[in-house]
């Protein structure tokens, strides 16, 4: 009559995206998840609400902070990812942020990959600018500029598992390293292999950021984010007075003393999250959780279909290039052997050879792929990202992030992979 | 050199020394904003019998405070560590001698001498672990604030 052993994880990974964080009901008795669509909860008493706002007492107070539906999409993620915890965000863009927000300071310095989406690249570089946070972007794929770019007042180092869009594969042990030579933690935004492709933490990496948005909803339905903290960085290792130190912000808290393992998880909750009040709805939440029991089929199939469109694009005349890194002539099969074992995603691009107009004129002529601003959807996906999601950038910065004029970013969906390449394959053919 | 752990955090092991009610917190702070403080409160609050173990205090939770294991009347069924790893062992043979049935190190509270003691006395031994934690996982809500309790069960608990 015992429950599992948490110590001896029996259950693999399909079985925990269906069942981590999901309780029956214990009032209702309800199997699916209960959206609990409620600002705030009524405490039992004086003393339980003064309880739960010390932080004494696990409980609920308000929706900014914390929710069950929440909660239960939380434990999920942070349970597949092997963190202790995660806390969710209304976007990808807020989990990163409220990151940064939790462990930098001004003065701070990041190292942050140079091949990252245009959209964190925009955050790092004018909003944490702002803020005073000092930034230097490298090659992600020279462990050298890395460690070169190490200074006294790094606190963090930041890339993503694949690329978006390039492809590159990070050599995340290698970088993971490096951070931990310099007593600062390796982040990584997992969203576009997802736990069920690639999980840092056993590579060494110390926090992992999601948009839930893409893969993990995995239908285009529900923006969304979240943190998953491993648990283990040492915050008391004197670099980190913000999280070590007593904090003003909580009535004098030493988050990272009191709550040990689960001290940054409760300072990004209770402090950041409650401060920058970017929660994740409990509707967004109930969506994401259930995408996640779908999560390992799905990429197997993203997996699969990604797989065979790339291969098809690699033979065709218009293209000049495919960037996939599950091919077999890519620069990063190594990597993806070792951090990828079952599958590199699926999402890329190619080159038309004939550049920016090509480019406009290939994507009208495409029946079935979409095209937007977003991934990981059940449906195939294109834009062109030089005057799109990486139109704020320049022309070195977009070099830097491996993309050219003519550059399409495919993301595979779910349908038969013959029917996305009958669809590829009229549009392309309209360009000779 | 570092001793297997694993075993002093079995599941097993846990629930059943979570099942004593008579606790005596040793190393117990009157600071509110201290570990040892906020996991005193939450047995009591979820109905542990606690007794306060710290020689430099007079009464904590209003409750009365002793200097050593011994000077409990009636002893205790589990004694909770909060103290530098050093101090582990005399407190494991004081736990030895009083019968308690559990000796609970909290994290980072690792004494191999220690935890042989109180093993060749039969006694259960909880090592770096939380106690507050480790209830809240099992039988609180843990869950409540998106933790990973890793606790899987299609089982209904009662509200």
């Amino acid at each position: 009559m015992q429950d599992q052993s948490p110590k001896k994880p029996p259950f693999g990974f399909a079985t925990r995206a269906i069942h981590a964080g999901a309780r029956p009901d214990p009032t209702t008795g309800a199997r699916a998840q209960p959206i609990y669509q409620t600002t705030s909860f009524v405490f039992e008493d004086s003393e339980s609400a003064a309880a739960y706002f010390n932080l004494q007492e696990y409980g609920n107070t308000y929706s900014r902070i914390m929710n069950p539906t929440v909660a239960a999409f939380e434990e999920r993620l942070a349970n597949l990812e092997g963190g202790a915890g995660s806390v969710a965000f209304a976007s990808g863009l807020a989990a990163q942020a409220a990151v940064f927000v939790t462990i930098l300071e001004p003065g701070d310095h990041v190292i942050a990959s140079s091949a990252l989406y245009g959209g964190t690249v925009t955050q790092l570089k004018h909003l944490f600018r702002k803020l005073s946070v000092e930034l230097s972007f490298v090659n992600p794929d020279d462990p050298a500029a890395w460690r070169a770019a190490i200074k006294t007042n790094t606190k963090a180092l930041f890339a993503e598992t694949i690329g978006n869009p390039g492809g590159n594969v990070l050599d995340i042990e290698a970088v993971a390293a490096i951070a931990h030579e310099a007593g600062a933690p390796l982040i990584i935004d997992n969203t576009f292999a997802t736990a069920a492709l690639c999980r840092p933490f056993e590579f060494g990496a110390d926090i992992v950021v999601y948009s839930a948005t893409k893969f993990i909803g995995g239908h285009g339905t529900s923006l969304g984010g979240a943190v998953v903290d491993k648990g283990d960085f040492d915050w008391s290792n004197g670099r980190y007075p913000v999280i070590a130190n007593a904090s003003p912000a909580y009535h004098g808290l030493k988050f990272h003393e009191t709550f040990g393992t689960y001290g940054l998880l409760m300072k990004l909750r209770t402090e950041t999250l409650r401060d920058l009040g970017a929660a994740l709805s409990p509707f967004n939440a109930f969506l994401l959780a259930l995408g996640i029991e779908t999560l390992p089929l799905r990429m197997r199939q993203h997996v699969n279909n990604a797989h065979e469109v790339a291969n098809c694009l690699a033979r065709h005349p218009q293209v000049s290039r495919v960037s996939y890194p599950g091919l077999a002539t890519s620069p990063y099969a190594a990597l993806v052997k070792k951090y990828l074992p079952q599958g590199a995603g699926a999402i890329f691009c190619f080159d038309l050879a004939g550049g920016r107009a090509a480019g406009t004129k290939f994507i009208a002529a495409l029946e079935l792929f979409s095209h937007l601003a977003n991934v990981g959807d059940a449906k195939s996906l294109v834009i062109h990202p030089a005057t799109t999601t990486h139109r704020q950038l320049s022309d070195t910065e977009l070099a830097a992030a491996g993309i050219g004029p003519g550059t399409i970013r495919l993301s595979i969906g779910l349908e038969d992979a013959a029917d996305l390449i009958a669809d590829l394959d009229q549009a392309l053919g309209g360009l000779s | 050199m570092s001793l297997d752990l694993s075993p002093y955090q079995d599941p097993l092991r846990i629930r059943s020394a979570l099942a004593c009610r008579r606790v005596a917190v040793v190393g117990l702070s009157p600071n509110v904003l201290r570990a040892s403080h906020f996991v005193g409160y939450y047995l009591i609050r979820h109905g542990f019998d606690v007794v306060p173990v710290n020689p430099r205090e007079k009464e904590i939770f209003g409750r009365t405070c002793y200097p050593d294991l011994k000077s409990i009347p009636g002893g205790v069924e589990l004694v909770d560590v909060f103290r530098e790893p050093a101090a582990v062992p005399p407190i494991a043979t004081e736990a030895a001698e009083i019968g308690a049935r559990a000796l609970w190190l909290q994290y980072d509270v690792i004494s191999e001498e220690g935890i042989a003691i109180a093993e060749s006395a039969g006694i259960n031994v909880i090592v770096d672990r939380c106690i507050k934690v480790e209830h809240a996982r099992f039988f609180g809500r843990m869950h409540v604030l998106g933790f990973n309790t890793e606790v899987i069960s299609a089982r209904r608990k009662r509200p």
